[in-house]
């Protein structure tokens, strides 16, 4: 799993029906100095995150199970949101 | 997920037999200003994407788990058709 701030969202009508009624996120992902590293990608939400949050994420196969893990075509999901900030400490 | 552009289709009439009757097509992976990168994956359609959409990529064995994918020997899919993307600004 690695950080990630929310930085937007995709809205898309047509999708795959397995995905319906589920919010798509965008999502940048952060070195342990909250800088951004890496390209944005598109993540699934899986806890209820909103813009601008700093969250969680797990990418692969794993990234299904928050959801009916045999039906959700997704590689890349946020299953949480960290409190603030200030919750992020690095020795 | 990836957001992707849809640069071309491609005809493979010798193919897996779980693979038959699915549209594959050549998509170009893009920034979200809409800039294309390099690169391509040729993906599964699973929804009926046209030429030059943009639209949502699902990699790896999660490719799979779409509708009517089960036990399709994949790993890239077309998973969605986008219509907007919304970036907060830097400042906020």
């Amino acid at each position: 799993m690695q950080l990630a701030r929310v930085i937007g969202t995709v809205v898309a009508t047509v999708k795959n029906d397995s995905l319906k009624n589920r919010k798509l996120m965008v999502v940048q992902s952060l070195n342990k100095d909250l800088k951004p590293q890496g390209k944005p990608m598109v993540a699934v939400d899986a806890a209820g995150a909103g813009v601008g949050e700093l969250v969680f994420w797990c990418r692969g196969k794993e990234a299904s199970f928050p959801f009916k893990r045999e039906d959700t075509p997704t590689d890349c999901t946020i299953v949480a949101i960290i409190d603030s900030d200030s919750h992020v400490c690095c020795g | 997920m990836i957001i992707a552009r849809i640069i071309g289709t491609v005809v493979a009439s010798q193919k897996d037999e779980r693979l038959e009757g699915k549209k594959l097509l050549i998509v170009r992976p893009i920034n979200l200003d809409g800039s294309d990168t390099t690169g391509y994956v040729v993906a599964v359609d699973t929804v009926g994407a046209g030429f030059h959409e943009r639209v949502l990529v699902v990699a790896g064995s999660s490719a799979r788990l779409a509708q009517n994918m089960k036990d399709s020997p994949v790993d890239a899919a077309v998973v969605g058709v986008i219509d907007t993307v919304d970036i907060m600004s830097p400042e906020t």
